[in-house]
């Protein structure tokens, strides 16, 4: 029988009840008494000279209070980035100034130039629009390769496009080239990780506020980290102490990554609050979101695989150009680098690998974490070329796979990590179960009877999740801790309140981490309530990226908790006249370990704040704990995937029959929101693989930017999917063993749906067609047909 | 600024508001009825589906003068007369049909003009139905199990086939 409540339970989420009513309280929800508005004027040319801005009309409009302009910015700091890559030669990377608003050039469509503040919205919209920049338009450079080659500067005063050039590991390099040329096979590819756009269904909104009777200021966003925007905008940007600023990020629409960053908008409205002394309050419109979220991979790679004569790998080398866009974006530095070069082992047993990426900036948006950041990409590579290998050299890739699957662990790969824990056999056995490969011939026939071509195509992926532990990272560059915290409260009647630094955009917190505590002490989950998002009243804390909450921000809460426990164990014993080493905690009850002596939770959380009968002279009254955890090392959930296609010769339409995923999360707190996570992620990478895809014309013009010309998938464009996490290795390192799941679904997804097009072409006849770019287009897949 | 009068949720509300204000907007604004969302400016994502005299409507598409005299609902009034949820958001919940909850107002309101007209819909037809609806979370897996479990049609042998 599956759990009906605690760890391991598919408790239904509380938190839905009030999306379901309509009583969620989203950013935009938020109205404060006084709001002006904010309207941003946006350049409309990729790369020019800005002469000036000629605001003198639109001042004049009816309502508006003040147009700011990238002079009213010169005295503050520029948008910060938090990771230092340092490069090959062992110098840091090139970090160009991001103003708040532009200030003498503009360098992407979208950047921001003034901004109209009006006692309206309809005042601000309408002011904009006699906002005049002055602007001399030049070349822009959108071409990674070509920006490395002498293009356009992007930044005049850092001299190069090229942010830097990063060699991992450097010194294994001699040997993966002496490798390459001597192996008995080669198997080469070149390929494009498609540039996407995040598109949370909530677009961004900031609203700024300054309190005068205390010089303190509150910014309630849009993000998934609201401590860390508290961080880089007091601190980097603005010079507010932390102690006078205050971060809110309520209900959030979804995030996905592009809502970890610091953007322009917050600093602003911020900004511009305390200058008017009155709120004022943003939201993007989604037209805006397209041209000012940061967009993600935008991978341009050449892979090489050496492989001895019986299929083992040999050794592996790639060699990528990533997008930065015109400004680094919060930690697009090491999305291409230590998000991705790590990343290049994944399954396998390959003793030498070479990582080369260049970063390059460009005429576009800036370029940072998506969904998976720089693991997907590496993912991709491994995946295809290895689907390539097999057919090149005959033989089976799921064999291919499994011959050289790691098998012993831990496992130091030649990449710098070290994976605690995985069963790849186990989720690849598991997966030909749940996809029923053994029925792909018969559905194959019926394709076929039906005029249809069909396919079938599988991958492994191996993610890392809760980038940790805090001096590793900062020995690689990071300018941040990744620990999380938690306070755990027990109140005097029993209830518990858990303040968590971990952020919930859709993740289920307020529902799960209960399950975990309630289990801890025996009582019921209802006795537990989350509380989040808010830097006045939560501890320090990172926020909810890389799969990290539960893993990470679990984990603190989980130490929080055992020292709640032991606390309330010595009061137990004191008040039942016994020794400290013989209470036990069960089901909400304390005992003395071999009587009928008892007393129940609620008893001692009352003695704690009621403290009578209390050993003051040992013992502070009160029941609250702060507990901060940096884990040893990233986990590192696994697992395989399959895809089953079916393609229309005579359109190039890809229509996805069957999908089927097999994960290795660890243990599991609920399955019904795991199960959730991975329909979503899978959803986001069949979007990549198929439709999804950011397009930007030859003057820099981002042709696909809206819903009507960025294809996301609808309903109809998607299956049921059959998921299954049974095969579980718990992460050795963290008290709950948990691996966490949510970018999972996007990580493994892209390769089997090109790997099943690739192989529907193959079965069709189609024998030169090794390759198709995402996304698999009708266009792009007829064009193969053809050729 | 014109006056505009309309019933929302069975109660008689009524505002002034311009020529382009939208009905998204005075439902968001002046009502404050905030459980309708704007998620694009294209009408393509259905956060702001509501119904207007029976017919699901993406309220951003609509002016607020446009609705003189209509009755309109919106996911606020969706639950039953003791606040409990209704069925379509009871199924939604019992199957995970939401995460970040955006979607979610514009997915019920979607939802209940499909099963109004077509009380027992097939996958295909729900799938189809939804395509004015973006959900960027879900994957639409739970949200199409969801329906059907509104529906009362059995789900587990439906997403089994």
């Amino acid at each position: 029988m599956p759990k009906d409540h605690g760890i391991g339970a598919s408790t239904k989420r509380r938190e839905d009840v009030r999306f379901l009513t309509g009583k969620g309280r989203y950013t935009d929800d938020i109205n404060i008494n006084g709001q002006a508005y904010a309207w941003f004027v946006r350049s409309d040319v990729a790369h020019g000279t800005l002469n000036g801005v000629d605001t003198a009309d639109a001042a004049a409009m009816p309502g508006v209070l003040r147009i700011f302009t990238g002079a009213d910015f010169e005295a503050v700091g520029g948008i910060p980035c938090g990771w230092q890559v340092t490069d090959r030669k062992g110098e840091v990377m090139l970090e160009p100034r991001h103003p708040v608003l532009a200030h003498g050039k503009v360098r992407h469509v979208g950047d921001p130039i003034a901004v109209v503040v009006a006692e309206t919205l309809e005042q601000a919209r309408d002011a904009a629009e006699a906002v005049v920049p002055d602007i001399t338009e030049l070349e822009p450079v959108l071409d990674m390769k070509a920006a490395v080659q002498g293009g356009p500067l992007v930044h005049d005063e850092i001299g190069s496009n090229l942010c830097y050039d990063w060699g991992f590991v450097e010194e294994n390099k001699e040997a993966v080239d002496a490798a390459i040329k001597g192996a008995h096979h080669v198997t080469t590819l070149e390929l494009v990780n498609n540039r996407l756009i995040a598109n949370p269904m909530e677009p961004r909104v900031a609203v700024g506020d300054y309190a005068q009777h205390d010089d303190s200021s509150t910014l309630y966003t849009t993000s998934q980290n609201p401590h860390v925007i508290r961080l880089l905008m007091g601190a980097f940007v603005l010079g507010i102490p932390e102690h006078k600023l205050r971060v809110v990020a309520p209900d959030v629409g979804g995030g996905f990554g592009t809502k970890i960053f610091h953007y322009a908008e917050e600093a602003f409205v911020t900004f511009a609050a305390k200058e008017l002394k009155r709120a004022v309050k943003w939201t993007a419109t989604r037209s805006e979101a397209f041209i000012s979220d940061a967009h993600g991979r935008d991978h341009v790679t050449k892979i090489e695989l050496a492989l001895d004569a019986d299929g083992h790998f040999l050794a592996l080398r790639t060699d990528t150009y990533a997008n930065m866009g015109a400004y680094l974006s919060t930690f697009a530095p090491s999305v291409p680098t230590w998000l991705h070069g790590t990343l290049m082992a994944g399954n396998y047993k390959t003793p030498l690998i070479y990582v080369n990426v260049k970063a390059v900036f460009t005429n576009t948006v800036p370029v940072d974490a998506y969904r998976g950041a720089g693991r997907p990409e590496a993912t991709f590579q491994l995946e295809r070329v290895i689907d390539k290998a097999a057919r090149e050299m005959g033989v089976d890739p799921i064999e291919l796979r499994r011959k050289n699957f790691i098998t012993e662990f831990p496992y130091a790969t030649p990449v710098a990590v070290e994976y605690d824990t995985g069963d790849y056999h186990a989720t690849m056995d598991k997966l030909l179960e749940i996809a029923d490969v053994a029925g792909f011939d018969a559905r194959l026939a019926k394709s076929k009877a039906n005029g249809k071509l069909r396919g079938l195509g599988m991958n492994c992926y191996i993610e890392a999740c809760g980038i940790a532990p805090s001096n590793l990272v900062g020995q690689l560059g990071a300018r941040a801790g990744l620990y999380e915290s938690a306070t755990v409260r027990v109140n005097a009647t029993g209830g518990l309140v858990v303040m968590t630094g971990s952020h919930s955009h859709g993740q289920g917190h307020e529902t799960s981490f209960p399950q975990v505590i309630a289990e801890m002490i025996g009582i019921d989950e209802n006795m537990v309530e989350i509380v989040h998002g808010d830097t006045a009243n939560t501890p320090m804390g990172m926020g909810t990226y890389g799969s990290r909450s539960l893993a990470v921000g679990g984990s603190a809460m989980v130490r929080a908790t055992e020292k709640i426990i032991a606390k309330a164990k010595k009061i137990a014993a004191h008040i039942l006249e016994a020794s400290d080493a013989d209470i036990e905690l069960k089901d909400g009850s304390f005992t003395v370990a071999g009587t009928d002596k008892s007393l129940a939770w609620g008893d001692v959380c009352l003695a704690a704040y009621v403290p009578h009968n209390y050993p003051l002279a040992d013992l502070e009254p009160g029941l609250e704990e702060t507990a901060f955890y940096d884990p040893a090392n990233f986990t590192y959930p696994s697992g395989a995937y399959a895809c089953e296609v079916e393609v229309d010769p005579e359109t190039g339409k890809v229509t996805i029959e069957r999908f089927a995923a097999a994960d290795d999360f660890g243990n599991i707190v609920n399955p019904m929101i795991v199960d959730g996570q991975v329909h979503g992620g899978i959803a986001q990478g069949i979007g990549q693989a198929l439709m999804e895809g950011a397009s930007y014309d030859e003057a820099g013009q981002l042709v696909s930017g809206s819903y009507m010309d960025y294809t996301m998938p609808r309903a109809d464009d998607l299956p049921f999917y059959t998921v299954d996490h049974s095969c579980q290795t718990p992460c050795t390192h963290n008290p709950l063993g948990v691996k966490g799941c949510g970018e999972a679904g996007a990580i493994g997804s892209p390769p089997s749906v090109v790997n099943a097009v690739v192989d529907a072409l193959q079965r069709a006849g189609h024998t030169n067609v090794t390759h198709i770019d995402m996304p698999l287009s009708p266009a792009r897949v007829w064009a193969a047909m053809q050729g | 600024m014109s006056n505009v009068t309309m019933k929302v949720n069975g109660k008689p509300v009524s505002g002034d508001v311009e020529g382009r204000t939208l009905l998204v907007d005075f439902l968001r604004g002046p009502l404050g009825l905030t459980g309708t969302h704007v998620g694009c400016d294209t009408s393509q994502c259905g956060a702001c589906v509501v119904h207007v005299n029976g017919e699901a409507v993406k309220a951003c598409a609509m002016f607020a003068l446009e609705a003189e005299g209509a009755e309109v609902r919106t996911i606020e009034g969706m639950a039953e007369a003791d606040g409990s949820l209704g069925t379509i958001q009871a199924a939604f919940q019992e199957h995970h049909g939401l995460q970040c909850g955006f979607c979610t107002p514009g997915m019920v309101m979607s939802a209940a003009a499909l099963l109004k007209d077509n009380p027992k819909p097939s996958e295909a037809e729900i799938r189809e139905y939804l395509e004015g609806n973006i959900c960027r979370c879900t994957g639409y897996h739970n949200i199409v199990k969801a329906i059907l479990a509104a529906s009362g049609q059995d789900v587990p042998a439906i997403a089994a086939e």
